[in-house]
């Protein structure tokens, strides 16, 4: 069973859905015990990140699910879920994240041009290295972004990025623990193809 | 890079697919889970359904539809139309929606942009504004085009996104149902205050309108029409082929 950590924050409808779609089973976990249960588990979530980090601890989820991480789960963070994945976050003041990837979550305002829309809105095409994520798309392929935020001083982690006037890190990977900055349940069938490559990456 | 976004409308009244011409004498079209996954299918980068129901029934016939495609379509769907309160926003993410557009319920209460913005993320909250030249000032009309308020349109879409808006439709009632083009002196004066991403709605006839949008007003990030897709005078897959043809950058 995949795990879709529910902490109140993000609409989690579409990813609930894409689950089925591919096939998967995959449940939202509200209780922080239920994780041991799950085979793999979904970091989601919207929203701000101080807001996000304070509901992912005071919710118990946090514990549990570093838990299971260090355990050896496969685990992919998705769009603020991935940001939170990071050391620091710089979004409306400084805050602290699950520090499962090297690297700060920074405005994408220091390194886009003036000119560029912000938020990052859009579908953008995503190159990416050889990765077990990405091994049913190929270059070239489009997903759906968006964020103001972006990962910053992460490059060992980096797996995939895009060009929106500055290269932009779109996916993490660090051991077990994956990141997403777009949105694979909103990126048609090249997001549910990454989707599906997760729900076959081997648990150690 | 980024790529321009074609984005269909559907005006969902009573579970169904309508689109009126200047907004009056509508006509029934199709069922909106259908049509919907048609155009996922066919390219669309994106869908907007606006509720134009007014009743509770009707809410709640819209939301089951809403949750319906979102099972389906797995492309972003923005949900407009009836938006008034923070309640309203929930109801809609909660069954499915990614983004919210609201109209007049900002006009009633500027406030609910900021609150929306500050619970759910500024990308959550689209700002759409019906707007028509009157004695040389572009001004914002509500109540689907019905009420002229007087508010300056550019103004008032600047301080919506200060407010929070992540996102601007502009909806030019001078050019809707016309099909001769967008209306591109409008939009030219929207993008000029914004460094949000703005999205033409209204005038859409043939697919050369799209390719003048973003040659001529090139910082809109996509271009909206209904009835055109509707009734197959324009195939998105076909019209997305001229466009990357004409070197402008879509998702194919």
């Amino acid at each position: 069973m995949i795990g879709i950590v529910d902490y109140g924050v993000g609409n989690i409808f579409s990813l609930c859905s894409s689950f089925k779609k591919i096939g998967a089973h995959a449940e939202l976990i509200k209780e922080p015990e239920r994780l041991a249960e799950c085979e793999r588990i979904i970091l989601p979530g919207v929203g701000a990140f101080g807001d996000a980090r304070e509901k992912l601890r005071a919710s118990g989820m946090e514990e549990a699910l570093m838990r299971e991480v260090r355990a050896g789960k496969p685990m992919l963070g998705i769009c603020l879920g991935m940001q939170l994945l990071f050391e620091k976050s710089y979004e409306f003041g400084e805050y602290e994240g699950l520090s499962l990837v090297k690297g700060a979550i920074r405005p994408i305002s220091d390194v886009i041009p003036a000119d560029y829309d912000i938020p990052h809105i859009g579908w953008n095409v995503l190159d990416f290295d050889d990765c077990e994520l990405f091994k049913y798309i190929k270059k070239g392929d489009f997903v759906y972004f968006v964020h103001s935020f972006y990962g910053a001083e992460c490059e060992e982690s980096v797996i995939a990025t895009t060009e929106y006037g500055a290269r932009l890190t779109a996916a993490v990977k660090s051991g077990n623990v994956y990141g997403v900055q777009f949105h694979p349940e909103k990126s048609g069938d090249v997001g549910l193809a990454i989707l599906k490559a997760f729900c076959e990456i081997e648990v150690k | 890079m980024i790529t321009k976004r074609i984005i269909p409308c559907l005006d969902v009244k009573n579970g169904r697919v309508v689109k009126g011409t200047n907004f009056k004498g509508l006509a029934d079209v199709s069922s909106p889970v259908t049509l919907a996954d048609y155009y996922s299918r066919c390219g669309a980068d994106e869908l907007v359904f606006y509720d134009i129901t007014a009743s509770a029934e009707g809410r709640g016939i819209f939301t089951d539809i809403l949750r319906e495609t979102a099972s389906t379509v797995f492309i972003p769907l923005t949900v407009g139309g009836g938006i008034n309160t923070l309640a309203d926003f929930e109801r809609v993410l909660g069954s499915g929606a990614d983004k919210v557009s609201v109209n007049s319920g900002a006009i009633r209460n500027p406030a609910i942009i900021e609150e929306a913005a500050k619970r759910y993320g500024s990308q959550c909250v689209v700002l759409s504004a019906d707007i028509s030249l009157v004695d040389g000032k572009y001004t914002v009309f509500a109540r689907g085009g019905r009420d002229n308020t007087g508010l300056d349109a550019i103004e008032w879409i600047r301080t919506g996104v200060e407010r929070g808006a992540g996102e601007i439709v502009v909806n030019s009632i001078d050019t809707d149902g016309v099909k001769k083009g967008f209306d591109l002196a409008m939009l030219r004066a929207v993008c000029d205050v914004v460094n949000v991403p703005v999205i033409a709605s209204g005038g859409a006839g043939k697919k050369e309108d799209f390719t003048s949008l973003f040659r001529e007003v090139p910082e809109i990030s996509a271009g909206l029409a209904a009835s055109i897709f509707h009734f197959g005078e324009v195939e998105i897959a076909d019209l997305k082929k001229t466009l990357a043809a004409e070197g402008i950058n879509v998702r194919i």
